[in-house]
């Protein structure tokens, strides 16, 4: 399918002004902002792990089922003909959104995890064998590193991790050597613990120099910057619908398509095969041959809304509200709490993305997260789904806020005002 | 809506900020258990002295939130002294108290936290300072920050050669 056939609206464009986020207005399209938790203001910070749902996307929904549900690609009848429209003009969009060539490459999968696993599984088994590397990052999330260990364990293939430096960036003195003999290159564009982007046009010109093809992990990108996956230079590209205003159970796998073409079937069932006999079967065209099953249709319905609000917001003011606003967080919480605070991430806001972990003296991010919800501020506290870098920084766990386009200082400042409750409430 | 009160009882922050037991015993002749919590990170390290059926020494290492400490330090100064019996006695009474909330919303039968098996609480057990833990059942998510040090203990007495 040819993108033009379905204009859409374009992402922000690079060059144009930014403009301010109106976040009040912003923040009445959220139903669940205007809730309160614990007698309080609803406060959350919680956007890296999963974002809130703008009305549009859930009546987008609503609407779907209520007028047109039927399954896709199936029924030679008006409401499943619309569904599979409506499905199909889902991935065009987000084939625009990402800046891909055509919907050929645009998989749908369950979220950003399958996305991986689907590559490792398919071209991983397909292209790895004993002895062959992959080259990895000390920085990513398991979803990106349990994959290739198990591939490491089931076939012996050589794992390799660019460190992280202590100013939380990678360590790229020694890319050259790494990068040398291996095939696959996969890497996070953005750390969820730390907020540091990746110089991901860098590592696309080492890993494709070294005969390797690249990977990139974009659940923390695809919601908070421009992304034009052709211009980044990448061969795999996945992110997840949830994080980025959409619904849970839907996520993409972007591949250039002779990729695609060249790698076997994922999981086998309906949708995904050309033709079944009794001894065999033939896979269908990409995407399809790798969305078995019935597919998320309701859920790409809401991705396709989310993708809307999006775009009409335009994604270069929604990075330029958020550099603004993680600069204001650091600046508060550095005046407030002094060495009190450590923040684990990039000091300058414009090279990171909203994403604050914190460790607040010696309270434990759980006893922080338990205090902070008393007053209706919600943050993740663990160790964020990735327990290498956590040891990396030598940290157990820490307590993460992270902005979305309805953060605004005022959230920041409850933050603030709750850390120092924490603080009190744990004095000795 | 329970408070913070209602968790962080001040006996509670006491052991936190105090950890009793705190600590190695030689491995061997001792036994050394380790319990993580992989939604959070916790550990626990449990150091056993076990002689005669009575557990002699008990140390305790690792790192975790004030719940998972303190619980662990609350369960080192209990069972320090106890025979085996009276340990896993003292373990189903604290777990029983723990499975409260559990029980009223799934009966109980999640089998996520330990084995569930028999957690009738015998009357003759007195959970003492430990009490001080029974606010947790509150806040559903805390209850196996609390519970971590006890099964890894209960995995320790499995463990431990001479129990």
């Amino acid at each position: 399918m040819a993108l033009s056939d379905t204009p859409d609206v374009a992402p922000g464009t690079p060059g144009t002004d930014v403009v301010d986020l109106d976040v009040a207005t912003i923040r009445k399209r959220f139903p669940i902002l205007d809730t309160q938790s614990h007698g309080r203001r609803l406060v959350y910070l919680d956007s890296a792990s999963s974002s809130q749902k703008p009305t549009a996307v859930l009546d987008a929904m609503t609407r779907y089922y209520e007028t047109t549900h039927a399954n896709v690609h199936r029924g030679v009848y008006a409401i499943a003909e619309e569904a599979t429209r409506l499905y199909e003009q889902a991935r065009a969009k987000v084939a625009r959104f990402i800046g891909a060539p055509s919907t050929e490459g645009v998989v749908f999968t369950k979220n950003v995890t399958e996305a991986i696993n689907l590559v490792a599984h398919s071209w991983g088994r397909a292209n790895l064998a004993a002895g062959d590397a992959v080259l990895l990052t000390e920085m990513e999330h398991h979803a990106n590193l349990v994959p290739w260990l198990m591939l490491a364990e089931e076939r012996g293939i050589e794992l390799r991790y660019l460190p992280v430096t202590d100013d939380y960036q990678l360590d790229l003195s020694e890319l050259e050597r790494l990068v040398d003999g291996v095939k696959l290159v996969s890497v996070t564009a953005m750390s969820n613990v730390l907020g540091t982007l990746t110089p991901i046009e860098r590592l696309a010109s080492a890993a494709h120099a070294a005969g390797a093809l690249l990977l990139v992990d974009g659940a923390q990108y695809v919601p908070h910057l421009p992304t034009d996956v052709q211009a980044l230079g990448v061969d795999f590209f996945g992110f997840t619908g949830h994080k980025m205003l959409g619904p849970t159970g839907i996520g993409v796998l972007w591949a250039r398509p002779e990729l695609l073409e060249a790698m076997p079937a994922f999981l086998g069932g309906g949708e995904m095969i050309r033709d079944v006999r009794l001894d065999g079967w033939t896979p269908n065209d990409i995407p399809w041959k790798f969305e078995a099953g019935t597919p998320p249709i309701a859920e790409a319905v809401g991705l396709a809304a989310a993708i809307d609000e999006l775009s009409a917001l335009g994604l270069e003011n929604v990075r330029a509200h958020e550099v603004s606003l993680t600069g204001y967080a650091l600046r508060t919480l550095t005046e407030r709490f002094g060495d009190d605070l450590v923040i684990h991430g990039p000091s300058e806001p414009s090279q990171r993305g909203g994403v604050l972990s914190m460790v607040l003296g010696d309270i434990h991010a759980h006893d922080v997260s338990q205090v902070l919800d008393q007053h209706g501020v919600c943050v993740r506290a663990g160790h964020h789904c990735a327990k290498p870098l956590m040891r990396r920084l030598g940290v157990s766990a820490t307590a993460r806020a992270s902005f979305y386009v309805y953060n605004d200082r005022d959230d920041v400042d409850a933050l603030a005002d709750a850390l120092e409750a924490t603080r009190d409430f744990f004095a000795h | 809506m329970p408070g913070l009160e209602d968790l962080y009882r001040e006996i509670i922050l006491d052991h936190y900020r105090n950890p009793r037991n705190r600590g190695e015993l030689p491995v061997p002749p001792n036994t050394r258990v380790e319990g993580f919590n992989p939604l959070c990170g916790d550990e626990i390290v449990v150091f056993l002295d076990v002689e005669d059926d009575v557990v002699k020494d008990v140390r305790i290492g690792g790192q975790g939130c004030s719940i998972s400490q303190s619980s662990a330090s609350m369960m080192s100064a209990a069972v320090k002294g106890k025979t085996l019996d009276e340990v896993r006695a003292l373990s189903r009474a604290f777990k029983a108290m723990m499975s409260i909330h559990e029980r009223s919303i799934d009966d109980g039968s999640d089998g996520a936290d330990g084995d569930g098996s028999d957690l009738e609480i015998d009357p003759e057990v007195k959970l003492g300072d430990l009490e001080a833990l029974r606010g947790v059942v509150k806040f559903p998510v805390r209850i196996k920050c609390a519970t971590l040090s006890w099964n890894t203990l209960l995995q320790g007495l499995d463990e431990s050669p001479t129990a």
